[in-house]
């Protein structure tokens, strides 16, 4: 059996569900979302902690108050929804592959589609530590999960490697639910979490935070009885002789997200390397016509606010695609980025898509105080922005006055840190 | 005297500034500031400190086992502790709406411990 709808959205956290949103209140009724969770809102359920929706509803909510305002508003509109529902194939003619215990094996056609599938924890394997293989070791998310929804709390005597912001926020989180968490090892010489968690979560608590250091031995036969911990060089190279071992049950990692591509891959949309997500367009739409995508799945953000944001706009394109208003042409104008910048979200512009504003995402390679960034059209500059501080652990958002492009012939974007001295 | 270093978090430029005590009318004088907003956070940082307290309590009657609480508006940072005993001494039990108070004005504070979700009991069928 074959179902057909215009648009399906895959995955339900906080980019497919104001995706979903978006297309039918831009007039696209036959709209699908998919999730393999049990309930809507993804990630954000397990995400108690206030801080979301500062941007969007000027208000800090919890997680699960910030999904609930979208999963209040996706059945208001009565979209369809299936959940405990596993999309297990994609292909370049927008077929979806799913399964759920009740329908069985389910194929959908779909005219449009919106990935919204998010991201996954690196785990240990990812960075080859040395040691044993005991219990007590989580990434960071797996024990938010653990502890603020299923109810089993995961240690007494806890190490933290990596000071992401869901490292920082549990670091908080189990000290309140009376676990000593006896330090934060970060790698790099800063912090990449947001400044807010560093005081709010660290050091409220007096919890110490370890830069410049790793976690260089695992030991512990059942459960995890302790880490070596190491100062590293400006390499990153452990320094020898500076180890020192710290007695603990539970040992955290927070040391990365990776978008979660494989559906993509099998629909053979081209991925950015930098981010490890799609390569899109200023519509949000993947090398593979009628197949958008937004959130996490692109590139990590660090504030649920921005998703939204990024998810309103591949909505919306997925419904103007329905209706055939949607322009499309080989010659985009290719955005890269230039020296000091990692990478930049779209990756291309069609002109003749944009409304008002082109909205940028963009994540520099290094710390940086008092700078411009410059951005140029070819040759030209089009414009300097002063930034106090720019760092790897936040994203930048810039927006770019549509008629500026629109007005020159351009077929290049670049922006770059200025250098020292220009 | 007193005199403390704090990173401000009024905004994400995460100036280091230093607040001690004077005679002025706020009674504290606030250096390493870029904007007035530093130096509002940090005054408050000194006199009375407060955050927004967010945890879990037990549920029951539902396919999860913890329901998301917060205090409904900020309570004093040295409260926190305190409030976590009170906060584990209850249970919820679904069907539960967002916003439900669990625990008037806890330990005096003037402050509500209320659930922060909505969560449907084990008979619902709407959300499997």
């Amino acid at each position: 059996m074959q179902i057909e709808y215009d648009v399906v959205v895959i995955g339900a956290g906080p980019a497919g569900l104001a995706a979903a949103i978006e297309v039918k209140r831009n007039g696209v009724d036959s709209v699908l979302i998919v999730d393999r969770d049990r309930e809507l809102g993804g990630i954000l359920q397990q995400c108690i902690h206030n801080g979301f929706g500062l941007h969007l509803f000027k208000e800090e909510l919890t997680g699960p108050e910030y999904a609930e305002r979208f999963i209040n508003e996706l059945k208001e509109l009565q979209i369809e929804y299936k959940l405990e529902t596993m999309v297990i194939e994609l292909t370049k003619d927008k077929v979806i592959t799913m399964v759920n215990s009740k329908d069985g094996l389910l194929t959908v056609k779909a005219k449009a589609i919106v990935l919204a599938m998010g991201c996954r924890e690196r785990t240990r394997g990812a960075l080859n530590i040395p040691g044993t293989r005991p219990s007590g070791i989580y990434t960071a998310g797996t024990a938010q999960r653990f502890v603020n929804m299923e109810g089993y709390m995961v240690g007494k005597r806890v190490v933290i490697l990596g000071s992401g912001d869901i490292g920082l926020i549990m670091a908080r989180r189990l000290t309140l639910e009376g676990a000593e968490v006896l330090a934060v090892v970060e790698l790099l010489p800063y912090s990449s979490g947001l400044t807010r968690n560093i005081v709010q979560c660290l050091e409220d608590f007096e919890i110490p935070l370890f830069l410049s250091h790793t976690i260089t031995k695992i030991q512990g036969k059942y459960r995890l009885e302790g880490v070596w911990v190491s100062k590293v060089d400006d390499k990153r190279h452990p320094i020898e002789g500076t180890e020192v071992y710290i007695d603990c049950d539970t040992l955290l990692l927070s040391v990365g997200l990776i978008p979660e591509n494989e559906l993509s891959k099998g629909a053979d949309i081209e991925i950015d390397t930098a981010t490890n997500g799609p390569i899109v367009s200023e519509s949000m739409e993947t090398s593979t016509d009628g197949v958008f995508a937004c959130g996490n799945v692109v590139h990590v953000h660090d504030l649920a606010d921005y998703v939204t944001l990024e998810a309103r706009r591949a909505g919306k394109s997925a419904a103007k695609y329905i209706k055939k208003l949607l322009q499309h042409k080989k010659d985009n104008i290719i955005i890269s980025p230039g020296d000091g910048v990692r990478y930049i979200v779209p990756h291309h512009v069609n002109v003749d898509n944009l409304e008002d504003t082109l909205e940028l995402f963009l994540r520099v390679n290094r710390a940086y105080m008092e700078k411009n960034l410059i951005v140029k059209l070819d040759d030209t500059i089009l414009a300097v922005i002063n930034k106090k501080r720019l760092v790897p652990g936040e994203v930048e958002n810039i927006r770019i006055k549509s008629h500026m492009i629109r007005d020159r012939e351009a077929s290049f974007m670049t922006i770059e840190v200025q250098s020292e001295g220009v | 005297m007193g005199k403390r270093k704090i990173i401000c978090i009024a905004c994400p430029l995460g100036c280091h500034i230093e607040v001690s005590e004077d005679k002025s009318v706020s009674g504290y004088k606030v250096t390493g500031n870029q904007c007035k907003r530093g130096e509002k956070y940090g005054i408050k940082e000194m006199s009375n400190p407060t955050r927004l307290l967010t945890t879990t309590v037990k549920l029951r009657n539902s396919y999860l086992k913890r329901l998301p609480v917060r205090t409904n508006s900020p309570i004093p940072k040295g409260m926190i502790s305190k409030c976590m005993r009170e906060i584990s001494k209850i249970e919820a039990s679904a069907p539960i709406k967002t916003g439900t108070v669990l625990i008037k004005n806890i330990l005096n504070t003037g402050v509500d411990i209320v659930s922060s979700r909505s969560i449907s009991d084990l008979s619902q069928t709407d959300v499997v």
